[in-house]
C-alpha cells in the first residue's frame, strides 16, 4: 500500500474517532441525565471493578468472569462493537514453536496485515508485531537492512526478507524486567502480558533484544467494521491506552488448535508454525532436518522461533 | 506532644521570611502549577504528548531520573567526613546534604512515575496489594532502594533536628548504624540505578562494567557541584555558618572525580572505536551521528567542553580559587547532559533491530520536567529553611536549656 493510501486510511479513521466520540458525548451526557453515574466513559461500577482488578493469575473463576464481561461491555461502548473475550488458558502437553524459510519468504507483509486486522492492531499508531526486514544479499547485519521498503515492487534483485516478531524466548529478558509480573511465560511457552495489570513503565521493551515489544502512546483507535469479535484476554482484545503489547502467536487460535493468522496469510508458505512436543509435527521435522538458525543466540534468550533456508 | 510542637514549629518557620524569600517560593510555585497543567494534559491524552516512540520509548524523563539519584547518592559526600572523620566543619552543613538527598530522591521518584503509561496502576508495586517482581526486577531494586534512601534520609535529620529544637545533644549511639547504613545506602542507589541499564544485553551502549564506576564517578561530579553552590547561597543569605573549609573540601572531591569521569569517557571511546563493531553504533550516532541523524552531537560535545573546561579550572589552584563558581556550573551542566539524555536517549538508537529514529522532548515533557525540578527546589528550599531555623537556635521547644551549640551534629 502507498504511503497517501496509508494517510487517507489513517485520516478516515480519525475522523470516524472524531464523529464517534461526538456522539458519544452526546450519549453520556443523555445518560448521565437519565440512566445514571459516567466515570470515564465506564460506568461507575465498571471503573471501580478495573481499579480493584486483581493480578490475572490471582483472579478466582468468578472475577475472572466478570473481568472478560467488563472488557466486552468497554469494546461495545467504545468501538460499538459487541464482542466475545474468552479466557483461553494453555492446552496441556504442547509447547509451541515457529521456523521461518528465508528462502521463500518475498517480503509481501501478506503476515504482517493479517496480524494487524486478527489482533486488533491500533489502526492509527500502526502498530505491527511482525517487522519485515528487507536485507543485502551479503550480509546478516541488521544495521543495514530497510524496514520501510516498498512491498508493491518486492522481491528485489540482491535483497532477503527477515520477517521479525516476538520470538517468545524460553529465557524472557523482558519477563525479568517487569517490576509487577504483568508479563509472564504460560505453559504452552508463549510469553503473554495481563493488559490490566501492566503500568507502563516500559522496562521490558527497553530489555527486548528483538523490538518485539510495542507501547499504546494512546488508546488505540480501531475501525468498527475491522475488529475481530474473536477475543481472548491474554491475546486480541482490545487494549486499553498506556499499556505494553507484543506478537502472542494467536492465542487465541493456536490454543483452540488453529494455525497463527500469519502463517495462515503467507502466500509462499514460509511460515511453520506447531507443538515442539508432538515429534510428528512439521516444526520438529523443519528442527531436526533443516540447517536452522536464531536470531542473537549470543545473547543467551533461546528463541522459539527459528530461520531456515531450503 | 514535643514531637507535635516540633514538626508544627518546623513547619510554620518554613513559611516565614521576607519579602525575597516568598518570591523566590511563589516562583517556584507557579512552575510547579505550569507543570502539573502539562502533567495533566499527559495524563488525558497519554504518552503520546511526548517525544518518545517505540523506537526511543525512554527520554527525559528517565534521563533526568538518572541524574537526580546521582545528586541525591552525592550526599554521602558530606555524610562520611562528618560522621566517620569528624570533621567539625563538615557536621555542622551534612543536614543540608541529607535535605538535598530527600529532594533529589523525590525529584527522581517523580520522573519515574510521570513516565508510567498507567500511574493509576502504581499499587501494583505494592507487596501484598500488588505483585512485586523482586528480586528478579531491577526495577523493583530501585523502588526497594529509593524508597529506603528516603526514608533514612527523612529518619537520621528528623532526630538530630529533634534533639537540637529540645537543646539536647543527639545520642551517637542511636544515630550513628543508620548513618553507616545510609552510607552504603547512597552507593546502593546508584550502583542499582546504574544495573537498572547495564543489565539490558538487548542495549549494547548501556551493557558494560564500566556503567556501574562511572555513574559513581559522575555522581562525586554534579554532586558537589550543586553542594558548593548552594552552601555558598545560604552563607549569603542566611545567618547560617558555612565554612570555607568545606567548600575547599568538596571543590577537591569534585575534581578527583571529574579526572576519573574524564578518563572514563576516554576508556570507552577508545574500546568502542579502536576496533569498532556494531556494538558502537550507538555512540558514534551520539558523537558523530548515524545515516544522517545527529541530534544529540552538538549537546555531548558541548558536554565534554564543559567538562574539560572545569577539570581544567579545577586542576589549577589559582584558576580554582578565583573560578570555582563557573567550573560547578559547567561541570553541572555537562554532567546532566552527559549521564542524561546523552545517555539514555543514544541507548535506544538504533534499535534492535538497526533502524535509527530521532527523538526530541516534546513541550508537554519540558514542562512537566520543569515542574518536578521545581518541585525539588522547593522542597529543598522549605527543608533547607527549617534545619537553618533550628540549628541556630532561632525555632527552639520553650523551657530547653539554652541554645545547642550547631556545631554539635
Amino acid at each position: 500500500m502507498s504511503k497517501a493510501a496509508d494517510t487517507a486510511r489513517t485520516e478516515q479513521g480519525i475522523d470516524q474517532y472524531r464523529r464517534r466520540f461526538l456522539g458519544r458525548l452526546a450519549g453520556t451526557v443523555a445518560a448521565g441525565a437519565t440512566a445514571g453515574p459516567a466515570w470515564g466513559g465506564a460506568t461507575l461500577a465498571d471503573a471501580m471493578g478495573s481499579f480493584f482488578q486483581k493480578h490475572y493469575q490471582q483472579m478466582t473463576r468468578d472475577e475472572v468472569t466478570d473481568a472478560l464481561r467488563r472488557i466486552e461491555r468497554k469494546a461495545e461502548r467504545r468501538y460499538g462493537v459487541k464482542i466475545r473475550c474468552t479466557e483461553a488458558p494453555a492446552p496441556d502437553d504442547v509447547r509451541f514453536g515457529y521456523a521461518l524459510n528465508i528462502s521463500k519468504c518475498q517480503g509481501y507483509r501478506d503476515c504482517v496485515s493479517a496480524c494487524v486486522r486478527e489482533n486488533n492492531l491500533g489502526r492509527d499508531s500502526q502498530v505491527q508485531y511482525i517487522r519485515v526486514l528487507e536485507m543485502d544479499r551479503d550480509t546478516q547485519e541488521v544495521e543495514s537492512a530497510d524496514h520501510y521498503y516498498d512491498p508493491a515492487t518486492v522481491p528485489v534483485e540482491g535483497k532477503y526478507y527477515l520477517p521479525v516478531q516476538c520470538m517468545q524466548c524460553d529465557n524472557p529478558p523482558c519477563v525479568k524486567a517487569c517490576p509487577v509480573d504483568a508479563t509472564w511465560m504460560d505453559p504452552d511457552g508463549i510469553v503473554v502480558i495481563d493488559y490490566d495489570w501492566c503500568i507502563g513503565c516500559r522496562y521490558c521493551m527497553t530489555a527486548c533484544p528483538y523490538w518485539a515489544r510495542h507501547f499504546n502512546w494512546s488508546a488505540p483507535l480501531l475501525d468498527a467494521q475491522e475488529i475481530n469479535p474473536e477475543t481472548n484476554y491474554l491475546g486480541n482484545r482490545p487494549r486499553p491506552a498506556g499499556v505494553v503489547e507484543k506478537c502472542h502467536f494467536c492465542t487465541q487460535r493456536t490454543r483452540a488448535g488453529r494455525q497463527p493468522a500469519c502463517q495462515e496469510a503467507c502466500p509462499t508458505g514460509a511460515r511453520i508454525f506447531g507443538n515442539l512436543l508432538d515429534p510428528d509435527s512439521e516444526i520438529r521435522y523443519v528442527l531436526e532436518n533443516k540447517k536452522v538458525f536464531r536470531l542473537k543466540e549470543e545473547l543467551g534468550t533461546e528463541p522459539k522461533f527459528w530461520y531456515f533456508t531450503d | 506532644m514535643t514531637l507535635l510542637n516540633f514538626l508544627l514549629d518546623g513547619t510554620r518557620v518554613m513559611f516565614r521570611g521576607g519579602k525575597a524569600y516568598w518570591l523566590w517560593l511563589l516562583a517556584l510555585a507557579t512552575i510547579v502549577v505550569l507543570g502539573g497543567y502539562a502533567y495533566g494534559i499527559q495524563l488525558g491524552d497519554g504518552l503520546v504528548v511526548t517525544g518518545m516512540s517505540d523506537q526511543v520509548s525512554w527520554g527525559f524523563y528517565i534521563a533526568n531520573f538518572a541524574f537526580l539519584v546521582g545528586i541525591a547518592a552525592a550526599a554521602v559526600l558530606l555524610v562520611i567526613p562528618a560522621y566517620v572523620f569528624n570533621r567539625r566543619d563538615i557536621k555542622a552543613v551534612v543536614l543540608i546534604g541529607e535535605g538535598l538527598a530527600v529532594a533529589a530522591v523525590v525529584g527522581a521518584m517523580l520522573f519515574v512515575i510521570v513516565d508510567l503509561g498507567r500511574p493509576d496502576r502504581l499499587l501494583h508495586m505494592i507487596p501484598g496489594i500488588g505483585r512485586f517482581n523482586f528480586p528478579d526486577s531491577l526495577l523493583a531494586w530501585d523502588v526497594v532502594v529509593l524508597n529506603g534512601y528516603l526514608a533514612l534520609n527523612l529518619a537520621i535529620p528528623l532526630y538530630v533536628h529533634f534533639c537540637h529544637y529540645r537543646g539536647q545533644e543527639p545520642v551517637f549511639k542511636a544515630y550513628f548504624p543508620f548513618v553507616v547504613l545510609a552510607m552504603f545506602w547512597a552507593i546502593s542507589i546508584h550502583t542499582v540505578t546504574a544495573f537498572l541499564f547495564s543489565a539490558n544485553a538487548a542495549r549494547p551502549f548501556w551493557h558494560v562494567a564500566l556503567l556501574g564506576p562511572r555513574f559513581i564517578a559522575t555522581a562525586f561530579v554534579s554532586g558537589p557541584a550543586l553542594i558548593i553552590l548552594l552552601l555558598q547561597l545560604l552563607r549569603r543569605t542566611t545567618r547560617y555558618p558555612v565554612a570555607q573549609s568545606v567548600i575547599d573540601t568538596l571543590s577537591i572531591v569534585m575534581t578527583f572525580a571529574l579526572q576519573i569521569s574524564l578518563f572514563f569517557v576516554g576508556v570507552e571511546l577508545f574500546t568502542d572505536f579502536y576496533n569498532e563493531t556494531s556494538h558502537a553504533a550507538s555512540l558514534r550516532y551520539l558523537y558523530f551521528g548515524l545515516e544522517g541523524h545527529n541530534a544529540l552531537q552538538p549537546y555531548i560535545w558541548g558536554a565534554l567542553a564543559m567538562n574539560l573546561v572545569a577539570v581544567v579550572i579545577l586542576m589549577i589552584h589559582p584558576l580554582r580559587r578565583r573560578l570555582l563558581n563557573v567550573a560547578c556550573v559547567l561541570a553541572f551542566v555537562g554532567i546532566w547532559i552527559e549521564k542524561g539524555i546523552g545517555f539514555v536517549v543514544p541507548g535506544f538508537i538504533p534499535t534492535p533491530l538497526g533502524e535509527v529514529f530521532e527523538y526530541t522532548p516534546s513541550g508537554v515533557e519540558l514542562a512537566v520536567s520543569a515542574g518536578i525540578w521545581a518541585v525539588v527546589a522547593l522542597l529543598f528550599t522549605l527543608l533547607a529553611k527549617a534545619s537553618i531555623a533550628i540549628s541556630t537556635g532561632e525555632v527552639r521547644a520553650e523551657r530547653s536549656p539554652g541554645p545547642a551549640q550547631i556545631t554539635s551534629a
